[in-house]
């Protein structure tokens, strides 16, 4: 459950397809702040003078040295404290993959979201006969999945640009086309106002990247009914009530899908007072579904949101993979669960990009096996000329 | 009788007025250079191809001077148009790079009628010191004696077009010039700017040749100097309070807030020697004033204009400070100390007008450029209602004043239609523009219009 308590939602700000809604925290968090050396060689500690712990954490989307010889190593999902698990960047095909050394930063993101799909779905726990041999082995390891950069989502530098940073702020929640694309959260407005500029490098859903070549957002222009307004006071209380009313609104409406319980909490990683949990939605499809991490600390104030919204095809690569999770990995159970037959979702796998997971022999059968179907339902006719 | 038409006319003469005052054609908060140019040109030519003479009589108002430099290359490429001593009046207000600027403008747009010649000679003639001119913008001097075919007189013409054609020049400046290419002492005789370029060829300490040029410089340089120099011990002796009171409300904004901390007294001392000045017989007699000022993180403007919308609110306040009886300024983030004044936070102007509003003064002016966004358009409801229900008289007099011109809309944007705005961009024109905005009101029509800018127009003859 994502509780949004102890930030204030402000009115939000609107630029081409973006809408910005600004979360403002009352008392900022103190004693967890940023890794003040992110990109250092050595582990720092800091200690501080009045004696409180000092957390930091460590977010996904950061390259480091933190391995002993120098390679550049990438935080494998946010970690608290120092980081201990991490996975290593081979060079050499990275610079194959990419253009110009700027970009090395996108790449610890892309290993984010995957590394973090992976986490979530080890693969078959039971070595049914179907699954090939790299299934077993290696589980859904090297997922990839598609996601655009914030530089490549239409207007959103703009968006960033003439946003006016409230003070107090300590999250963003971001729409394109008026669907949540991603909500921010950090502890401290000193936080926030260091990352502010780095939304533009964060990943974002192919759902995001398309819904922001459409209309432009409206603002919901204020208004104020004129006949309950008889002295300075009530015109006041009037407008404190718009400000609240659009909170409201934000709140249950816009936000709403968002604050539903994720159906699945990973709890990661305990430091002091501080919970990292990872969230999977519930995979409906044709509604939104985010993952994300979140910290939480001792008292249930969120510290730390970071979410991703998943495009409709990855929502139902989720579905898929959290109906066979649930089921053992047994294809032929979850095929009846989801009423339909083995063969038939053995296609679907396929068709969702899992094919290699299936041992060949057992998707060729398969394929007969549908093909076959459709043929006697179309008349018993004969395999098409080549 | 007023007809639809005129109205029409009426409106759109305001709308150019607001563009051509606030809109420079640089990169504003919310815009890019691009779309100021675009926008801004095609205003031009509307209003120059459907009221030629409304356009002309545009020049006798505060309108900034990129754009007066605009109108009038309009007016002079279309022969008959616009009064030659109008447009003679604005180019001696103007500075003289963009005059040359201007000039060279013409030139490459072949524009070479007779009044056009005629103009430019009649400039160049009344230059106090040509000579002086020919040294500090000699490629626009060149320029403007070429399209015209000026003879210069002796020396000049040699300078300007076989400059070391003569061992030695009559004219001290042309001769302190010359030596300049060889002799150190000689480039302290020449303006700042030429003389910054050959310090630079003798290789000579930044120090040693500030100190030396310093009453060579003219007042804005010595302004522009002064927080560099004073960082090597030396005063430029910048007179603070003799310069205008935007450009020195920019140079405060620019201090850091720790420099503004220490030389409080001093710099409160000349915004308010600048104020007063402006201000003038006027001094006092406002009365009861509120002001909302705007200090949102949009007043930073762009890096082209830096801070240019925060400078007019911080001037307009020790302006209106200066003309009312008793004055209340408010600034959006709540910061009482106007010299402690950054670019940071929303916008929520509907909270402050109504902070404004609760003491009932007898005018309320907003300097804001109408981003209004916590919520947004709240500040127009606010507004609407007030006028509506608590103020249908109109007792308190509310003018919205906006510096920065929205390229989309054409205009300067307006919080509410019950509001008069109107574009500002040096805090001086503000008691001309709080007329200007019973224009927008709609309460006096297009005959006022005309008579107000014919008044105007004979003010500037009579300056």
């Amino acid at each position: 459950m994502i509780d949004l308590t102890g930030l204030d939602t402000r009115p939000a700000q609107t630029w081409g397809a973006m809408r910005l809604v600004p979360l403002v925290r009352r008392e900022p968090i103190e004693d967890l702040r940023l890794h003040a050396k992110v990109y250092g060689d050595e582990p720092s500690v800091v200690f501080l003078p009045d004696k409180t712990v000092y957390t930091s954490y460590v977010p996904h989307a950061f390259v480091a040295s933190w391995t002993g010889d120098g390679t550049p190593a990438a935080a494998y999902g946010t970690q608290l404290g120092q980081p201990l698990r991490h996975m290593c960047i081979r060079t050499r095909r990275r610079m194959a993959r990419r253009v110009d050394t700027n970009r090395l930063r996108f790449l610890p993101l892309h290993l984010a979201v995957e590394g973090f799909l992976a986490l979530h779905f080890g693969g078959p726990v039971i070595a049914w006969e179907e699954w090939s041999r790299h299934a077993i082995a290696h589980g859904l390891s090297a997922r990839a999945e598609d996601a655009y950069t914030g530089a490549e989502v239409r207007g959103l530098d703009d968006a960033l640009k003439v946003f006016e940073i409230y003070p107090g702020q300590c999250g963003l929640l971001l729409y394109a086309g008026d669907t949540l694309a991603s909500a921010f959260v950090v502890p401290h407005p000193e936080d926030y106002r260091a990352l502010h500029p780095t939304l533009i490098r964060d990943l974002y859903g192919e759902l995001v990247y398309e819904y922001a070549l459409f209309y432009p957002a409206r603002d919901f222009p204020a208004v104020i009914d004129e006949t309950t307004v008889s002295s300075l006071a009530d015109l006041r209380a009037q407008a404190l009530l718009r400000e609240r009313e659009w909170a409201d609104f934000h709140g249950s409406v816009m936000a709403a899908r968002l604050l539903q319980a994720p159906a699945h909490v990973e709890e990661v990683y305990r430091l002091g007072r501080f919970t990292l949990s990872r969230f999977l939605p519930a995979f409906e499809r044709k509604s939104e579904n985010h993952i994300g991490e979140t910290i939480i600390d001792g008292d249930g104030r969120l510290a730390y949101l970071k979410t991703f919204r998943l495009s409709e095809a990855q929502s139902r690569r989720g579905h898929l993979l959290s109906k066979l999770a649930e089921h053992g990995w047994s294809l032929p159970e979850t095929a009846a669960a989801l009423g339909t037959d083995a063969a038939a979702l053995g296609m679907r796998l396929k068709g969702a990009g899992f094919g290699h997971l299936l041992r060949q022999d057992v998707l060729d059968g398969y394929r007969k096996a549908v093909n076959g179907n459709r043929r006697t339902r179309r008349g018993g006719g004969t395999s098409p000329p080549a | 009788m007023e007809t639809y038409a005129d109205l029409i006319e009426c409106e759109d003469v305001l709308l150019f007025a607001n563009a051509a005052i606030t809109s420079t054609g640089q990169r504003e908060f919310h815009s890019a250079a691009g779309q100021q140019r675009l926008s801004l040109g095609f205003l031009h030519r509307y209003i120059h191809g459907n009221y030629p003479d409304l356009y002309a009589a545009t020049l006798a108002l505060d309108i900034n001077d990129h754009n007066a430099a605009i109108v009038i290359a309009t007016l002079l490429a279309h022969p008959g148009q616009g009064d030659g001593r109008l447009i003679a009046r604005r180019l001696a207000r103007m500075s003289p790079p963009r005059v040359y600027r201007l000039f060279q403008r013409l030139r490459h747009d072949g524009v070479n009628n007779r009044r056009t010649r005629a103009l430019v000679r009649e400039w160049l003639a009344g230059r106090p010191d040509l000579a002086f001119d020919a040294v500090k913008y000699r490629a626009g001097v060149k320029s403007a004696v070429r399209h015209v075919h000026l003879r210069l007189p002796g020396e000049l013409g040699d300078f300007l077009f076989a400059p070391f054609s003569r061992a030695r020049y009559e004219t001290p400046v042309l001769e302190a010039w010359r030596r300049a290419h060889y002799d150190k002492a000689a480039l302290y005789e020449l303006p700042y700017t030429v003389a910054e370029g050959f310090a630079a060829r003798h290789g000579i300490s930044r120090m040693v040749f500030l100190e030396r040029i310093a009453p060579k410089l003219t007042r804005l340089e010595r302004l522009r100097l002064a927080e560099s120099a004073s960082k090597d011990g030396l005063d430029t002796e910048a007179d603070l309070a003799a310069m205008p009171l935007v450009r020195l409300a920019s140079y405060v904004l620019a201090l850091p807030i720790h420099t503004r901390t220490r030389r409080r007294a001093e710099l409160m001392g000349a915004l308010r020697a600048a104020a007063a000045r402006v201000a003038g017989a006027r001094a006092g007699t406002w009365g009861n004033v509120a002001a909302v000022l705007d200090d949102s993180f949009s007043s930073f403007g762009s890096p082209v204009k830096r801070r240019r919308p925060l400078a007019v609110a911080l001037a307009c306040h020790y302006l209106l400070e200066a003309l009312a009886g008793s004055y209340r300024g408010l600034w959006l983030s709540g910061r009482t100390d106007p010299l402690q004044t950054r670019p940071s936070g929303p916008t929520p102007l509907g909270h402050r007008v109504l902070d404004a509003l609760e003491a009932r003064p007898g005018m309320l002016v907003i300097v804001s450029d109408g981003w209004d966004n916590a919520p947004p358009g709240l500040a127009g409801e606010v507004l609407r209602v007030w006028r509506r229900k608590l103020d249908p008289g109109g007792d308190v007099g509310i003018v919205h004043v906006n510096p920065v011109y929205d390229a989309d809309q054409f205009d300067v944007r307006r919080l509410s239609p019950m509001v008069p705005t109107a574009g500002i961009r040096d805090a001086e024109d503000l008691p001309a523009l709080v007329e200007l905005a019973r224009f927008a009101e709609g309460r006096t029509g297009l005959a006022e219009l005309r008579a107000y800018l014919a008044d105007r127009a004979a003010q500037l003859e009579a300056r």
